[in-house]
């Protein structure tokens, strides 16, 4: 093997890359916080008394989470636009990536809401709370708090998924990658950084994540 | 909106359709058993293994598991061919799959080994088994109910990641349903059908997954 390493085209472009980043940072945060609100819509859908209301949620987490990704970006961007509803490249994939988001945070929700002790939801009946109240004060705290772990692994997740933005031209780091790769021709060197800078953000989110943890159990404690 | 023309679309494509499925099916195969093969290795070394087997183990796990998926599809495809290795872009897509499989497959049966207790090795050493014995009679199968439902959730996700490989060329079924599109731009019902294809894969591989998960549970339930 003969290969010279030249790192210098790739750090020529630094800027590109660290913007690149930065939108799937964005993308990915964007994208929880929409898919979360739905996810926990769908949670309650879930455990909802009606039984059309419950397999409507089921069937909803059924499908995107069986559905490739990649398969609802390119439905969003390229097929919407044939039923009148064209969307620009960004909204078009933040609404995939929500979508997406929302069936596995329904699920994470879902198994939050079940380990809420029932006893407690009893003892707020008995001091005379409306539903909504246990709902605020008592179900919903122990919930998010319980699924924190699976709510990070989430995020990771999606962030990891932002590279598929690629796909349809978003500029996020994939994309400028891939661009960088093509028209310098320092393929090991080009990727090389695109997968450590994505590993450096994904342990950087995990050790946010596990400090966000610790404050909320010495909060219980 | 022309549903004849749709079909009619449809049945003029059968052929490349089907060949299509077949290669999403083809490479979600090879990635999932070669996967799980390295991932068992994998899997022990980081539980099991001395200071440097586990090292590299662990280091392997967390490299794959922070890159995305298609990173390493691009990454495998271009690096491949850049030092020499002239793979194929199915060859190059297949072990992207694998590599990202194993990982995943290793970070499975770590979690299973490491909730089985210490007892249960040492029981099987006091009878005389050597590692090999231990893992194979006592550990493995234990461990087998464990994983079994996060690894049918890591097969779903080897189909869906197959996807990936449209973009290196790979001409399994959503490049074809591309290529089927650009022939005659009805984009929203193809990539319906193609959604609905992968659907059915994944759902089927789920309900498959849910069967074999309660008929291995029921030894349990039973005991308890």
């Amino acid at each position: 093997m003969n290969y010279h390493f030249n790192f210098a085209p790739i750090l020529e472009q630094w800027p590109l890359l660290l913007s690149g980043i930065g939108l799937g940072l964005l993308l990915a945060l964007v994208s929880i916080a929409i898919g979360s609100v739905l996810g926990l819509v769908v949670a309650f859908a879930s455990r909802a008394p009606s039984p059309w209301l419950r397999s409507l949620a089921f069937t909803w987490i059924s499908i995107l989470r069986n559905l490739p990704i990649l398969v609802i970006v390119l439905f969003l961007f390229f097929g919407m636009p044939q039923l009148g509803l064209s969307l620009d490249k960004i909204t078009s994939f933040v609404v995939a990536l929500s979508l997406y988001a929302s069936a596995y945070m329904a699920e994470v929700f879902r198994g939050g809401l079940l380990s809420v002790p029932q006893g407690l939801v009893e003892a707020g009946q008995a001091i005379g709370l409306t539903s909504l109240r246990i709902k605020r004060y008592i179900v919903l705290p122990i919930m998010f708090r319980n699924a924190l772990p699976a709510f990070g692994n989430n995020f990771i997740s999606l962030f990891k998924d932002t590279s598929l933005a690629a796909t349809i031209a978003v500029p996020e780091l994939t994309f400028y990658a891939r661009k960088i790769n093509s028209e310098t021709f320092r393929v090991i060197e080009v990727w090389l950084v695109a997968s450590l800078l994505y590993i450096v953000c994904c342990y950087a989110i995990t050790l946010v994540l596990r400090a966000m943890e610790k404050r909320l159990v010495l909060e219980k404690a | 909106m022309d549903w004849t023309y749709f079909f009619n679309e449809v049945v003029n494509n059968r052929d490349a359709l089907l060949h299509g499925t077949a290669i999403t099916f083809a490479v979600s195969l090879i990635a999932i058993l070669a996967g799980t093969v390295l991932g068992i290795v994998i899997g022990i070394a980081v539980t099991y293994g001395n200071k440097p087997l586990r090292w590299p183990a662990r280091l392997y796990i967390d490299i794959i598991r922070g890159t995305p998926v298609l990173v390493l599809v691009l990454a495998t495809f271009y690096v491949s061919s850049a030092v020499g290795f002239n793979l194929t872009a199915f060859q190059a897509g297949a072990l992207a799959l694998t590599l990202f499989c194993a990982s995943h497959v290793g970070e499975i049966l770590r979690g299973a080994l490491q909730s089985l207790s210490r007892g249960q090795i040492e029981a099987g050493r006091a009878i005389g088994l050597t590692f090999g014995g231990i893992f194979r009679y006592i550990l493995f199968p234990q461990a087998l109910r464990y994983a079994l439902p996060t690894w049918i959730t890591a097969a779903v996700e080897m189909v869906k990641a197959s996807t990936l490989l449209s973009v290196i060329g790979v001409a399994e079924l959503l490049l074809t349903t591309q290529q089927i599109i650009s022939n005659n731009f009805l984009n929203m019902q193809f990539y319906l059908l193609a959604g609905v294809i992968y659907f059915l894969i994944d759902f089927a591989i789920e309900q498959v997954g849910r069967f074999i998960g309660r008929r291995l549970d029921q030894p349990t339930r039973r005991a308890v």
